[in-house]
């Protein structure tokens, strides 16, 4: 071993020591602790003293318990192969063809990954539900069709809404090879099918698997869904555990901790899986000539372009739906034709509670997230080390812990003392910041990752402290990456569900949680108003950052 | 610019990095005591990976030096923090602030020294005057081409008036002839303003062009500091020799010492040249032979068999076998002399005074 002189100043001197704690201690504070809570909680029971594996043995023993399992497995799995069989020729089509109005496509995509989680269900019921308009107009005919309750049903849904995270990823890895690799392939006689099997798809299989990976867990923390196509005999996992700690208020969930503990391990297993796999066939590629798009004219064109339509449109659909719907006329429950604005209007000073909740929770959580994650960025970039490593960990972890047990994780260890904070509003804008904090700081970090040191270093160098370049150049020119991943985390807070509604207390509702809530207790009319309202907020939002960063939004 | 002129004197400095495949712990720069003079410009010369841009990072303060101690002047420096070194570095990227035209660019390091806002208009003119920048204050840095680019990083490093200037390789993102143009440029206005500079690169001929002092590193140690002429004629050994222009290595035995006259048997062949104190009868010496300095003749020197022989312009270029050592010659103005070609038995002439030592 060389000696090393120590390092000059003290920590306490270094104002990123400060940054590393605050970040720690939030973690520690509102993910670590609340997790350890339910861990500890799963193996307690009221009816014995100390450990014990009651909870899961009950679990195991009950078809009710772990017939919820097995749903959620299936509906997980099965979205995430169609998301594949759906995404990754989308994702071809796009990268490789003049595909007509290809812009609007990959926004209908966007729209319709960062929709409210439970607006597809909801237009499906709309149209195929047991009172559906198709299902009466078919009826009507003598139709009957296939019930979209259950398992089929929540699997299209999910497979509809969820497809753009394998479009995204794949098209971002198919941009990254470098033309002359599949030139190569070509001069050596393979035909377009064979290059995409044995020169193109082996690349892209990582991105593909990362892409399912998402679907994957997004789909087993989806809560919305299931909860409104799932009806009274397909159950999930976070349906269960809303259900257990609405059931079991006032005692303290340790059904519904296990129930989460089960649910963190599958999402853990298969995040394991996916990276075993990649690590073994890591095929590292940036393209010195990104591939050409090829130009295909008349027939051809309108052959490459219908598939993409197809799949943008459908999945968009549901949007066009509600919106349509919440100009009609109500009666009982179901919507009667026409045109008018009486829905909004009744919706009163509801509208205005929960409108006015969603912005100050939302905007209030983007302060902590913007300052959070520019913070964070910069120290897993620029001061890698151990503290930059066991950082991005942390980040994973919103994606691995599903929305329902944070929130029951929060419900679990904020009730008592030494710290209450259930029934306030905070507790709502800490869940935000927690779970959405990851969208920034990925997209900061990949934009710092590009960034030259040496701008940064020359600031110094010219006389300026290390903090105040930070602030003034790095900060400054770190923005747009901010910005981009700020929206999607804007976003994806507003149409926060799963976490939200388990945390809220009736006066803190915010617009997805009203209008859930309406279309739940079949006040359609209402429901279809606000979740027009949520979707058109989100849609504009959206467009708008898209104009701005010219439609570079990385999911 | 009134300013008492600093050195910079660096005392066994020496920095440890760890090589991230093995985990082991390595010099990157080992022991190296530099004394830069008031005023001069220095060149750090190494091949790639020597240690070059991790002393000039040591020297603005970028990374600590974990032996050794470095000063300024007088003053040791280790304990500053990079802003607070009188310091101003040129980097290879130009580092330029994007989101500033090129007058904030210049200004940026005096607006946050306070200094008045009449005063940093002056000087900044004053500064894009002398880099010949006047009339683009106005552009954004994307506007401007990449010599125009370095050039305003120049400026914003001499506008805050350092004791030493630092430069790491600032012209190799330039094609060809700009870099010659700017070089010229840049040692035009540091001996104008009269300032320290040190200057990094692996262009010999750029650091033959530029210094006053040239200071040849090898894997993290110093191997030669000395005047341009002083490491082309008397390089302290092969590497030094190698790496600045071309060599040709003639091993030679010492048969006898008349004075300060030495005798060397190469391969048989008598040589007499000036010998230093220490040399022994008996033991084996390396005499460097630049390729300009030698010629062919039908007799009178070393016999040897010509395997190449190349018309190049300006020369003829060959290749020669002295005994079994190769050595390569340029026979300067051609045209008039007799070409020998492939297969030719010669003689390899040289002025016996312009070969050295080592
Ligand atoms: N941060 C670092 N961590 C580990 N090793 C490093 C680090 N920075 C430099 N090195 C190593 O230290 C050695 C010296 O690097 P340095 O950058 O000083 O070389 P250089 O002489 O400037 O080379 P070049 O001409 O290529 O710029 C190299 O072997 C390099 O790989
Ligand atoms: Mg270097």
């Amino acid at each position: 071993m060389l000696k090393r002189r120590n390092i000059t100043i003290p920590f306490y001197m270094d104002p990123w020591f400060w940054v590393k704690l605050m970040v720690f201690v939030i973690f520690a504070l509102f993910l670590v602790w609340p997790f350890s809570s339910i861990i500890i909680n799963a193996f307690k029971s009221s009816k014995v003293d100390g450990f014990t594996m009651a909870n899961f043995e009950k679990f195991f023993r009950k078809k009710y318990y772990y017939g919820a399992l097995k749903n959620s497995v299936g509906i997980s799995v099965v979205p995430s192969l169609f998301a594949i069989v759906l995404g990754v020729p989308m994702a071809y089509l796009m990268t490789r063809y003049n595909v007509w109005g290809k812009k609007i496509w990959h926004v209908l995509a966007i729209l319709s990954l960062m929709s409210p989680p439970f607006l597809g269900a909801y237009a499906w019921i709309m149209l195929f539900g047991r009172a559906g308009s198709v299902t009466t107009y078919l009826k009507g005919l003598g139709i009957t069709i296939p019930t979209i309750y259950g398992f089929g049903g929540i699997s299209t849904v999910l497979t509809l809404k969820l497809y753009p995270y394998i479009y995204m990823y794949t098209s971002g890895a198919m941009e990254s090879i470098d033309s002359s690799l599949e030139e190569c392939a070509e001069n050596l006689g393979s035909g377009k099918l064979r290059r995409f099997l044995t020169v193109t798809m082996p690349v892209v299989t990582p991105s593909i698997t990362a892409g399912a990976l998402v679907v994957f867990m997004s789909a087993l923390a989806d809560f919305g869904t299931p909860m409104l196509l799932g009806g009274q005999d397909f159950r999930t996992l976070p349906v269960l555990i809303y259900n257990e700690y609405l059931s079991e208020i006032g005692g303290n969930g340790n059904l519904a901790s296990a129930i989460s503990i089960i649910i963190v391990i599958i999402t853990l297993v298969m995040l394991l899986v996916q990276k075993t796999y990649v690590n073994r066939r890591n095929y590292i590629m940036s393209a010195l000539r990104p591939p050409k798009e090829i130009e295909v004219h008349g027939f051809k064109r309108f052959l490459v372009t219908l598939p993409v339509f197809l799949i943008s449109f459908i999945s968009f659909l549901p949007q066009i739906v509600v919106c349509a719907s919440s100009f009609q006329h109500t009666n009982y429950s179901s919507f009667t034709g026409g045109f008018t604005f009486e829905n909004y209007q009744n919706l009163g000073s509801r509208l205005w509670s929960s409108m006015s909740n969603t912005f100050t929770y939302s905007l209030t959580a983007m302060v902590f997230i913007v300052v959070i994650g520019i913070l964070m960025s910069y120290v897993i970039v620029r001061k890698k080390g151990k503290t930059g490593g066991l950082l991005d960990m942390l980040l994973m972890a919103p994606y691995v812990i599903p929305g329902s047990v944070l929130g029951l994780c929060y419900i679990v260890t904020f009730n008592v003392k030494p710290l209450v904070l259930t029934g306030t509003a905070a507790i709502i804008i800490i869940s935000y910041v927690i779970r959405k904090l990851p969208y920034t700081v990925r997209s900061a970090s990949a934009f710092l990752m590009q960034m030259d040191p040496s701008v940064e270093e020359a600031s110094i160098n010219l006389g300026v402290t290390p903090m105040k370049t930070f602030w003034k150049v790095t900060a400054r020119l770190m923005l747009p990456g901010v910005f981009s991943g700020a929206i999607l985390s804007w976003v994806t807070c507003i149409n926060e569900l799963s976490c939200s509604i388990m945390l809220s207390s009736g006066k803190n509702n915010t617009l997805t949680i009203e209008a859930y809530t309406n279309i739940v207790r079949n006040s359609v009319g209402s429901g279809a108003a606000l979740s027009a309202i949520l979707t058109v907020t989100s849609a504009l939002i959206l467009i708008i950052c898209l104009k701005i960063s010219k439609g570079k939004i990385r999911v | 610019m009134e300013k008492i002129k600093k050195g910079v004197r660096l005392e066994h400095i020496s920095k440890i990095y760890q090589d991230p495949k093995t985990g082991k712990d390595f010099y990157a720069v080992r022991d190296t005591s530099l004394v830069i003079e008031p005023g001069s410009f220095v060149t750090l010369l190494g091949p790639s990976g020597c240690g070059k841009t991790t002393t000039l990072r040591m020297i603005a303060g970028f990374e600590s030096p974990d032996e050794g101690e470095i000063y300024l002047g007088d003053e040791p420096i280790n304990e500053l923090t990079p802003n607070k070194r009188d310091t101003a570095m040129v980097f290879q990227s130009y580092a330029l602030l994007p989101h500033y035209n090129v007058f904030d660019n210049v200004a940026y390091g005096l607006k946050l020294r306070k200094v008045p806002k009449e005063e940093i208009r002056e000087r900044v003119m004053n500064i894009l005057d002398l880099v010949e920048l006047t009339g683009m204050e106005a552009r954004m840095t994307n506007q401007l081409s990449g010599g125009q680019q370095q050039r305003v990083a120049l400026a914003r490093a001499l506008v805050i008036e350092p004791s030493v200037l630092l430069f790491d390789e600032p012209l190799s993102n330039l094609d060809a002839k700009l870099r010659v143009s700017m070089r010229t440029e840049i040692r035009r206005i540091q001996q104008r303003v009269g300032i320290t500079a040190i200057y990094v690169t692996h262009d010999q001929s750029e650091a033959m062009a530029l210094s006053d002092q040239i200071i040849v590193m090898n894997k993290g140690v110093v191997a030669q500091m000395g005047t341009p002429q002083e490491i082309y004629y008397h390089p302290v050994d092969e590497f030094v020799a190698d790496f600045i222009g071309e060599a040709n290595f003639l091993k030679g035995t010492m048969v006898v010492r008349e004075g300060e006259k030495v005798t060397l048997s190469i391969d048989g062949n008598p040589l007499v040249v000036d010998g230093r104190p220490d040399m022994q009868t008996g033991s084996q010496y390396t005499v460097v032979l630049r390729p300009e300095a030698a010629s062919l003749a039908d007799q009178g020197g070393m016999p040897c068999e010509v395997v190449l022989s190349c018309f190049m312009g300006s020369y003829q270029n060959y290749h020669v076998k002295v005994g079994d050592t190769l050595v390569k010659l340029e026979e300067h103005n051609p045209k008039n002399k007799r070409i020998y070609q492939v297969g030719e038995f010669c003689s390899l002439v040289f002025d016996p005074a312009s070969v050295h030592v080592l």
